[in-house]
């Protein structure tokens, strides 16, 4: 298993001031730039820890938005790529159905993976829907342009020799010619984040990273499917290094340590839903059958975290939201959701969320790092070649 | 109201259409409104009074299929051109609402010869304030249950008029409607929101007799914006209805058609 160092660089300090949205609408001066300055960089030294302590780094972004203040995966990637050494380099990840230009996306990804060595991992993801608000890209057909611009990147990334042109439905160029090309040939390995089973199947077609976040028991039918549709067209079982799973993490000492943390840790999930109602699903997002049904069924918004009401801590970790206990407690706990989802090989850890605090963050990493991850590396081992023989 | 499927079908630009035909005399193409048409409308039923009322429900909106590269409010006014052509319509009365309103006068400068008369009410489609304030309401940044009093003047009136917005007690297909209506007005309205930022300049090219008429509460676009709409196109007159919202022709359908009658008969 790969540990995977994740924070959304939070502007915590202003949720208790912002009445309403957190997100889209909320008044930028509930961002003060000095606060932001001093959370950038302690955020930037956490992941510069995590590569010291044998973590690999994952970053995303989002936009007008006091959950995360990452404006550009790719930024927050270009200065990881100087400051780290070992660390594996993910995005996940650029939404390119909000970006207008693939090729700059191109230009960005090969930079970073040269300067870092070759360290980079490609996430290309849809936008979350109220993002397509200040991206002002449309919510119709973007799974059309999320595809071509899919293809696009991979031949600019991919393409040897003189330019070529490109004359797409939704994107046209007279001459690409990506200079450098990526150090990692032909290219860096690629990821792309699915919900349903319908998405795990094209991964699997594709043979890229299959990334779930928060899927809680809808994680095992999108691996199944997944792991179905993966030995269709390779001819052979999926590893387990093609399962990635991304919640909360939260580790202490004792209880007592753990329950403060959890305290401070939690506030995050109440926050994180709040978007503006007109945002969280527009039109064309998602299929016209699947609105209706939705209409149908009473159900607005999209985030559903899928917990009983005031979720206890075991409820968090079985639901596989946010695992949080002593080193013995999260193994336990960790290796449980891993074999009802059927198989995880790169445990994604928001290990900084809510008011968890610089030293907290760190003592709560180091402490996973030392006494838990060699664990679940060797359980992982174990668990692949349970999924690769029993085929 | 928008929820209930058109009797009838034809082809245009080779996808199945949905479609109504009601009353009988001089043609009169109904183009809806962005949340859909359904048989019962009461300005189409005064209508068809005096003309044969064609009454198509847009490609991709209702249960019309929406054809292969049709993305565009210009794809939408080619393939209603195509459709008269194939029905050898002309002498034309061409009325239009809201979203509907747009496409008829897109179609309208084409100068396709095939229209006589065009009503265009509480129209959206053209750009004329300047770049820091919007004509035209974000009406994709808001919710389901902010429609009745943004669209409408009366609240009981749009919760009739949309079901209550009470999709458990809807069919399927009902709500399937709703949902692709939505879905259409997006794709074909998304930005810049709801105008062509070259139709102003061309309104001039509408060579017959116009009537741009509006509800005076209007919140979507106001009668101001009427009244430049109206000023746009040569000769054109400007009215406007009393107690109306944006979808005011649901409201007060009687004032709607006896103001489109005079002009029509004028």
């Amino acid at each position: 298993m790969e540990f995977w160092h994740f924070s959304e660089q939070s502007m915590h300090p202003a949720w208790d001031a912002i009445q309403g949205p957190t997100k889209v609408l909320v008044d930028n001066r509930h961002c003060d730039p000095q606060t932001a300055h001093e959370l950038y960089n302690r955020y930037l030294d956490e992941w510069v820890i995590a590569d010291q302590l044998g973590y690999n780094i994952f970053v995303n972004e989002h936009h007008a938005s006091a959950n995360c203040m990452s404006a550009s995966c790719l930024l927050t990637l270009g200065i990881l790529a100087r400051q780290t050494k070992n660390a594996r380099l993910l995005c996940l990840g650029v939404p390119v159905t909000n970006r207008t230009d693939p090729y700059r996306v191109a230009e960005e990804l090969a930079m970073i993976d040269v300067i870092s060595g070759g360290r980079l991992e490609i996430g290309l993801v849809k936008a979350s829907p109220f993002e397509l608000a200040m991206s002002n890209q449309s919510p119709a057909r973007i799974m059309d342009r999320y595809w071509e611009a899919h293809d696009f990147i991979v031949k600019a990334l991919t393409y040897d020799g003189g330019p070529f042109s490109w004359e797409g439905e939704f994107y046209n160029y007279r001459n690409v010619n990506v200079w450098p090309r990526p150090l990692q040939q032909p290219m860096p390995p690629m990821w792309i984040t699915a919900s349903g089973a319908g998405t795990g199947r094209k991964v699997a077609q594709l043979g890229y990273v299959c990334a779930t976040f928060f899927n809680g028991a809808g994680t095992r039918p999108l691996f199944e499917a997944y792991k179905d549709e993966y030995r269709k067209t390779w001819k052979r079982p999926a590893p387990i290094d093609r399962f990635a799973y991304l919640a909360i993490t939260c580790c202490g000492r004792n209880e007592k340590e753990v329950a403060t943390r959890f305290a401070k840790m939690k506030p995050y999930l109440d926050v994180q839903p709040r978007t503006p109602k007109g945002w969280t699903n527009p039109p064309g997002y998602e299929s016209a059958e699947l609105n209706a049904g939705a209409l149908r069924a009473g159900k607005t918004g999209r985030i559903n975290f899928g917990l009983p009401e005031n979720p206890s801590r075991q409820d968090m970790a079985d639901g596989g939201i946010l695992f949080s206990g002593t080193p013995d407690q999260m193994y336990d706990q960790i290796t449980k959701f891993s074999d009802r989802a059927g198989g995880i090989g790169h445990l994604l850890m928001l290990a900084q969320a809510g008011y968890l605090a610089h030293e907290e963050t760190v003592d709560s990493m180091t402490l996973f790092a030392t006494e838990v991850a060699p664990r679940l590396r060797e359980y992982a081992r174990e668990k692949d070649m349970e999924l690769t023989e029993a085929a | 109201m928008f929820i209930a499927p058109l009797p009838d079908h034809r082809t245009i630009a080779g996808a199945e259409v949905e479609m109504m035909i009601k009353g009988t005399g001089q043609p009169l193409l109904f183009l809806h409104a962005g949340h859909g048409v359904e048989p019962t409308d009461p300005l189409i039923d005064h209508l068809a009074k005096s003309y044969q009322v064609i009454v198509p429900s847009h490609p991709g909106f209702g249960a019309s299929a929406r054809p292969e590269g049709v993305d565009t409010i210009d794809d939408l006014a080619y393939a209603y051109l195509d459709l008269l052509e194939n029905l050898g319509l002309t002498d034309v009365v061409l009325v239009g609402v809201s979203f509907g309103a747009w496409l008829a006068a897109e179609l309208a400068i084409k100068g396709s010869g095939r229209f006589a008369k065009v009503v265009l009410i509480d129209a959206v489609g053209c750009k004329f304030g300047d770049r820091e304030t919007r004509d035209i309401a974000d009406i994709y940044a808001t919710t389901i249950e902010q429609i009745p009093d943004l669209f409408f003047a009366d609240h009981d009136k749009a919760m009739a008029a949309l079901g209550n917005l009470d999709f458990k007690a809807m069919s399927d297909a009902s709500v399937m409607r709703f949902a692709r209506n939505r879905e259409a007005l997006l794709l074909f309205g998304w930005s810049p929101t709801l105008y062509n930022p070259k139709l102003r300049r061309r309104l001039h090219r509408i060579k017959v007799p116009t009537l741009v008429l509006w509800g005076a509460q209007d919140k979507v676009v106001s009668p101001d914006y009427g009244r430049h709409y109206a000023a746009a196109i040569p000769g054109a007159t400007f009215e406007v209805v009393e107690a109306a919202g944006h979808y005011g022709y649901l409201e007060q359908p009687e004032a709607f058609g006896a103001k489109i009658d005079a002009f029509l008969t004028a």
